[in-house]
């Protein structure tokens, strides 16, 4: 393998990579502070671009413009599903929640396939046709944009969770609910706005994204898949290991199509390191057992 | 668990004489297709059910076993001509050691609940990645099944009828197995390893071979569903039978009707398939997902409102009227 070809693999692999990172620490978030594990996420996201898709061709030029929509209204989305679809089953067994998400999932997709069919549809931002030429490797401006935008909100959201207020009382809910409760927290109010926070991720990663991927009702699916396995990697509710294992994903998946001799088979060579991953070293690469945000 | 013996054996006697005299009718051929359906995917959520239901180990991968029992008899069938009747068996053996390999796996390392989910999900995905890249099983664009006319031999039939004879016998054996496994020792097992299985563990049952035994016999019978699924509509496809969205319809009917029962699945699938059905037929042309729309409603709401599906809430109100009627009796014992 020539250098052009291997530096262009770690360039796309590290902008997709970020993206990853980023959606995962949604997902990852979630999980950590009310053990739920998401099977939605990739469809929130799914709705999200559309968000996108539809505030550009009506609203504004350029789809990062469109960041002015999409986030509020994933805040507000994650609120309004929590409240009708995850607090009632806040107490569930861990398989009947999976359930729950998973026709949430369902819903989500099909809607979206009876609504907005099912055409590609593809959005070009400003930026689109401007990239930076390093020798014979090219990054777009879309690429870096979507590295720096993923790699600062997820920053946003570390220090959220870390240093403020609202931090404290998540990590408080999320490491013992009942003494929580008995320090006065509102745990199901810090639920919520956990729960909102990671749907707020998806928001900001979906106009990121957009320049980069097609738009179908049906890739929620395959980034539900993924950033499953992202999460897996980092360790189950935890924000560093996320953003590890979304780089690890990003660059195996770019390398996986210039590498294997049939390219697309590369999703194999990622489910094949889930698979281990949950057999062998089911916390994670970060390895502490039972770490949370 | 006994007491459900003596009412259960008569209705079930009693739905197999009405589905085998249903055809006399004169059904149309749409009815008969949607009927045929109907009982294809209650084999499957009953296959589905003797690893799920009784064991408590809940899988999103099934659709890695009827694809595997379908793709091998037709392979067979197109490159060697071997009768699918032959094939079935071999494809139902293959999918049930597809299934021991992933059980022996999943389970030696202790993965339960939802981490067996995710493995089998992700185990699915690359059966359904290698097909789609594998040239001689057709890639994408599948493998369409020979066609030879009326040749009950290769099992294929010109008639509708016929399928649907097919389709009874095989949920009548699944119900049948379903019926051994829940009254033979293989059942009670089962079912103490879901409900705790560190004490099934004490009590020395060999877990993991037990669970294991139910993976074959979950993965044979959908195997075996596959090989029918492939000879009724002559073509098969990754994305038709070896996608998520198979697996996660495989497992909506069970819950809808009752995980863990004998006639939960069917029950389920004979609700739910005939609303997805007439959703399909209302709005079908203008809106291709429609009924995995109802489907995934059908889901949430019966996971949130009614965790123990149609059986469980038929049970309850069943005890209740005989709570009913007993706290009578007392009362007449008590006035003499």
């Amino acid at each position: 393998m020539n250098s052009t070809i291997f530096l262009q693999a770690i360039v796309n692999g590290l902008s997709m990579g970020s993206i990853y990172a980023l959606i995962a620490c949604g997902l990852t978030l979630i999980f950590g502070v009310m053990n739920i594990i998401n099977m939605a996420h990739g469809q929130f996201l799914m709705w999200a671009m559309y968000g996108v898709f539809f505030s550009h061709s009506m609203l504004f030029s350029d789809s990062y413009a469109s960041l002015l929509f999409t986030v509020p209204l994933s805040f507000v989305g994650g609120m309004l599903i929590f409240v009708l679809f995850i607090r009632p089953i806040l107490n569930d067994s861990p398989i009947n929640q999976i359930l729950v998400t998973l026709g949430l999932g369902m819903v989500l997709e099909n809607l979206a396939l009876v609504l907005f069919t099912s055409d590609l549809r593809n959005v070009t931002s400003g930026l689109s046709n401007s990239k930076i030429v390093v020798g014979s490797v090219y990054v777009s401006a879309t690429q870096i944009v979507a590295f720096i935008g993923s790699i600062a909100m997820t920053f946003v959201l570390y220090q959220i969770v870390q240093r403020s207020a609202l931090g404290r009382s998540i990590r408080a809910a999320s490491e013992d609910p009942e003494a929580a409760i008995l320090v006065g927290i509102k745990v199901k109010r810090v639920y919520l706005i956990s729960f909102a926070l990671g749907a707020t991720c998806l928001g900001v990663a979906a106009p990121l994204l957009t320049p980069l991927y097609y738009i179908s009702p049906t890739i929620g699916e395959l980034f539900t898949l993924t950033s499953f396995v992202v999460v897996v990697l980092g360790g189950m509710g935890n924000f560093t290991g996320a953003l590890i294992g979304g780089f690890i994903i990003g660059l195996t998946e770019a390398f996986g199509y210039v590498l294997l001799p049939v390219g697309s088979l590369t999703p194999v060579l990622i489910f094949g390191i889930f698979i281990l991953l949950l057999l062998f070293k089911p916390e994670g690469i970060l390895g502490t057992r039972g770490s949370r945000v | 668990m006994k007491s459900e013996a003596f009412w259960e054996y008569p209705v079930q006697l009693l739905v197999l004489a009405v589905f085998l005299l249903l055809p006399l009718w004169g059904l149309s051929s749409y009815v008969l297709n949607t009927l045929i359906m109907m009982l294809f995917f209650g084999f499957l959520a009953t296959a589905w059910n003797i690893l799920g239901g009784f064991a408590g180990q809940h899988s999103l991968g099934n659709a890695a076993f009827v694809g595997i029992g379908a793709y091998t008899s037709t392979f067979l069938f197109s490159q060697y001509g071997i009768s699918p009747w032959i094939g079935m068996w071999i494809g139902g053996v293959l999918a049930g050691i597809f299934g021991l390999f992933l059980g022996y796996s999943a389970f030696r390392c202790g993965l339960k609940g939802p981490f067996f989910l995710l493995v089998t999900i992700a185990a699915a995905q690359i059966v359904m990645l290698v097909v789609l890249n594998c040239r001689a099983l057709g890639g994408a664009s599948g493998l369409t099944v020979p066609y030879v006319g009326s040749h009950p031999a290769l099992f294929q039939f010109e008639s509708k009828i016929a399928y649907y004879y097919v389709a009874v016998g095989l949920l009548a054996a699944g119900i049948l197995v379903s019926i051994l496994v829940s009254r033979h020792r293989l059942g009670y097992y089962l079912v103490a390893i879901r409900e705790n299985e560190d004490a099934a563990c004490a009590l020395g049952i060999d877990t993991l071979h037990y669970k294991l035994l139910a993976t074959f016999l979950s993965g044979f019978l959908s195997g075996l569903g596959g090989t029918f699924y492939a000879q009724y509509i002559l073509f098969i496809d990754p994305e038709s039978i070896l996608s998520l969205g198979l697996s996660i319809e495989i497992i909506v009917y069970p819950i809808l009707g009752g995980i863990g029962t004998v006639l939960g699945p069917a029950l389920g699938a004979f609700i739910l398939y005939p609303v997805g059905e007439l959703a399909r037929s209302v709005w079908g042309g203008s809106a291709a997902g429609i009924h995995l729309l109802f489907y995934g409603a059908f889901l949430m709401l019966c996971i949130i409102f009614m965790p123990k599906g149609v059986v469980g809430l038929v049970r309850r109100i069943q005890e209740i009227l005989k709570g009913k009627l007993r706290a009578r009796e007392v009362e007449a014992l008590a006035k003499e």
